[in-house]
């Protein structure tokens, strides 16, 4: 290590280092480790995928076919903490660390060696996690909540416990390093109120981890030491409830969905005033919707219980308290729709999946709306009217916001052109289907089915039919995204240039394409109507 | 904000955060193995446990090493000493959402639980199907559940060595921060004298903390399996216990770099992020003196 007398200490101004191992396990380069975010969460997106092809295929036909029970629920659970824990968070994280020290002109993230040990620490943990599906004990199969006393008669508790502790530790620092970065790196003139929603919808998401990771982590240990030394935190004969374990663990669990789903947020006020070419409506109520979502996310852990047995009083204050999240996404809603209101309106891929987002995520927020009503509440909990709901916010949701994200910055990242025909083709594949394989479960659900089972009445069997089809196919979509990121990454001949999208605003697309190995050294002056969003302050 | 730098700050390489993800791993997979292990097997675990937290011991070891040896070499400047406070302010609010956890369940378990076991609240059966001789209380007579887990126990009581802990927590507090006064004023003999006083004290409230965990397992027959009580006390005053014995690690070595002459009169966030620990740890204790030991 050298110790030189400058204050830039990198030893490879020239560009990436050529040894693989110094490169890609030693980085300081948020570059660098944002790409490993985002390879490491699509290879987890394949797993978890993986996973989900199972299920429908033993959903396809009532009866046991493929699977025992038991490895079906080992299946489900997996599903829910690989797609959660190693798909979409990694995902979110990886984009911000590729694009938060582009947006705000900072050099890298501020914290450059804790960013790479919250990367390394993640394969780790899904190695202890998924290995759980070899050991003797078999992996976890009380669902991905991991209620007790259920989650307490298996197997493999301890390797589950502690993968969930890397994670979060992981997170934590991920997130402390955010904050750091958006808070002390920007370039001078970058306000506060200047920066692009992504930044902002990221510096309150990191809020947000550092609130209630810690939190999970201390459920989880409670479940630790009641299986493993004896303690009666979830045991009624000790005086203790099962159901605190679910207060604690929603109290993590909901601000986490927000955490899923804030980024995506940010990444859709990023495309729509871009292919709009008009700036965002209501920039400030767009940071203030996400502060308030933010807030009630606090506050409203306990509809995810209505059925458990709550006081009638917690039950409507949840209940009212959910149902005022409405308002804060409302705003959100209505103002992408404004401005793309009079936009002069193009249609590239990120566009498209921006507009199914915004579509089908409301969708997604509107079962919310039903599941938030107590009464009805009643009926559908744990049925697959929410396994509906949920797919819907977080695959047309969380994750189409990712695919769209990957298609706007790929050619930022790669220098290089994606191929426009086959990302429609992987749009309009990935948008029929996946209506086909969730739409459905909102009838099954509302019909009855309940969730995480592998068998079911005959009366269900048209509807899981065609949900497995759509399944099959959404899951085969996503293999020419695949073929379509390969082919940009390594085969284009199309050059991108800087300004990759023409409506396209922000610091990040004053950088050359490929962006290079080290940008903003130096600060950068910051123009102001070069920002995404105009003049806050006219 | 706009601050006045010319040029930013990016570390060089290093392999420390691949070694801390390594280590970090051979520690849980060893804990995780040996916890698995089925009664009376002897897994590969426990030896897999003790390498991974050598491993991580001499993994801070030379991280921190090589982050001090920077920061002696002038290498780290205004902007990257405000992302080094940040960072500590937001991990020491994360340990306090963490002991959140425990003390949202000593709430929970105190005020709902509990009473409801008792036959408290409304629609609440399991009271009067399972267990309709059980009164509900907290402490020695029925904090260990309707079935009495763990067997009948005894508490400790607040205004003996806990007082006398309390006292003595406190007591470091100030007189950490008049060694950071003394830092300040640049009166080295003093900086090393009350942080001397403050590692002394720290060590104190562990020994007299371990010899209350002895007496109450041994004369109180008060364990951690002693139902809800001593898992919410056990629990809540060990993992307090566990960041005392951090932070007196972290104020020794304080001492000892002050000893070397690392610290400057306005360059010393060692110093004080070590600090403002002890003080978070200080508050924790007082909401638990408050909430485990007299209420």
């Amino acid at each position: 290590m050298s110790y030189a007398a400058t204050h830039d200490q990198h030893d490879d101004h020239h560009g990436a280092p050529k040894s693989f191992f110094q490169r890609w396990c030693m980085s300081t380069n948020h570059k660098d480790i944002g790409t490993l975010y985002l390879i490491f969460a699509l290879t987890m997106f394949f797993i978890g995928g993986s996973f989900a092809m199972v299920i429908r295929a033993e959903l396809f036909k009532p009866g046991l076919q493929l699977v025992q029970p038991y490895f079906f629920n080992e299946l489900t659970t997996l599903h829910g903490l690989v797609m959660i824990f190693g798909a979409i968070m990694p995902a979110f994280v990886g984009l911000g660390n590729w694009m938060i020290p582009l947006m705000v002109g900072a050099p890298d993230m501020a914290l450059p060696r804790m960013n790479n040990l919250s990367f390394w620490i993640l394969p780790f943990a899904f190695i202890l996690m998924l290995s759980t599906l070899f050991l003797p004990g078999g992996a976890p199969a009380g669902g991905w909540t991991m209620y007790p006393p259920l989650s307490l008669q298996g197997g493999s508790l301890a390797y589950v416990v502690f993968a969930i502790h890397l994670m979060g530790i992981s997170s934590i620092m991920g997130a402390i390093n955010i904050i750091a970065t958006i808070l002390n790196m920007r370039a001078p003139g970058m306000d506060l109120l200047k920066m692009p929603v992504f930044v902002w919808s990221w510096l309150i998401t990191a809020f947000l981890l550092i609130a209630v990771m810690p939190v999970l982590a201390g459920a989880v240990t409670m479940l630790l030491t009641d299986k493993y030394f004896g303690t009666s935190f979830f045991n009624p004969g000790g005086g203790g409830d099962p159901v605190l374990y679910q207060h604690i663990f929603w109290f993590f669990g909901h601000p986490e969905v927000y955490i899923m789903i804030l980024p995506a947020f940010g990444i859709i006020s990023e495309i729509v005033p871009t292919f709009a070419r008009k700036p965002i409506f209501g920039y400030k109520a767009m940071v203030f919707a996400l502060a308030c979502i933010a807030f009630l996310s606090f506050i409203v852990w306990a509809h995810h219980m209505f059925a458990v047995g709550m006081p009638l009083g917690a039950d409507l204050f949840f209940m009212y308290a959910t149902m005022l999240i409405a308002v804060p996404t409302g705003v959100k809603v209505f103002n992408w729709v404004a401005t793309m209101w009079g936009g002069s309106m193009t249609f590239e891929t990120p566009m498209l999946f921006a507009i199914a987002f915004i579509i089908l995520f409301t969708i997604g927020g509107f079962s919310g709306l039903m599941l938030a009503l107590v009464p009805a509440d009643f009926q559908y909990q744990d049925t697959f009217f929410v396994v509906a709901h949920f797919h819907y916010v977080l695959v047309t949701g969380a994750l189409f916001a990712i695919i769209a994200a990957a298609y706007y910055w790929l050619p930022k990242w790669t220098g290089n052109m994606y191929n426009e025909f086959w990302a429609k083709v992987h749009f309009w594949n990935s948008v029929i289907w996946v209506n086909v394989l969730f739409f459905p479960q909102h009838f099954l659900g509302l019909a009855g089915m309940p969730r995480r089972i592998p068998d079911y009445n005959v009366a269900f069997a048209n509807f899981n039919m065609v949900s497995s089809i759509g399944g099959f196919l959404f899951g085969a979509s996503q293999l020419i995204f695949i073929g379509v990121l390969i082919h940009c990454a390594f085969f284009s001949k199309k050059k991108a240039a800087d300004r990759v999208w023409e409506g396209a605003k922000g610091l990040e697309w004053t950088v050359p394409s490929p962006a290079p190995h080290h940008t903003f050294s130096v600060p950068p002056v910051i123009h102001d109507e070069e920002l995404a969003h105009g003049n806050v302050h006219a | 904000m706009g601050q006045q730098h010319d040029v930013y700050f990016v570390p060089a390489k290093s392999y420390w955060p691949i070694v801390a993800a390594v280590v970090m791993f051979i520690f849980m997979f060893g804990a995780g193995h040996w916890l698995n292990a089925e009664p009376g097997e002897t897994g590969f675990g426990k030896s897999v446990f003790v390498v991974g937290v050598v491993g991580v011991l001499a993994m801070f070891f030379g991280w921190f090493r090589s982050v001090i040896r920077e920061s002696l070499a002038g290498d780290y400047n205004q902007q990257v000493d405000t992302s080094f406070r940040m960072g500590m302010m937001w991990f020491i609010f994360s340990e306090v959402m963490f002991f959140g956890a425990f003390f949202g369940a000593l709430f929970y378990i105190r005020m709902f639980s509990v009473p409801w076991l008792g036959g408290e609240g409304h629609g609440v059966l399991t009271h009067q199907f399972l267990w309709s001789d059980y009164t509900a209380a907290w402490g020695a007579n029925g904090g260990n559940g309707p079935a009495k887990i763990g067997g009948a126990f005894e508490t400790v009581p607040a205004w003996g060595l806990p007082l006398l802990n309390t006292l003595i927590l406190l007591t470091s507090s100030v007189t950490v921060t008049i060694a950071h006064h003394a830092l300040r004023a640049g009166h080295r003999g003093r900086i090393l004298l009350f942080l001397g006083l403050t590692v002394l004290l720290g060590a104190t409230f562990l020994y007299f903390q371990a010899h209350e965990y002895i007496e109450a397992y041994h004369e109180l027959n008060l364990t951690l399996g002693s139902g809800v009580y001593g898992s919410t006390f056990f629990m809540l005053t060990g993992f307090h216990g566990l960041h005392v014995t951090l932070g007196t690690i972290m104020l020794a070595v304080i001492w000892l770099r002050v000893l070397k002459g690392h610290f400057s009169k306005d360059h010393h966030f060692g110093f004080e992020a070590v600090a403002w620990y002890w003080h978070f740890v200080d508050v924790v204790w007082l909401g638990l003196f408050m909430f485990v030991y007299i209420l």
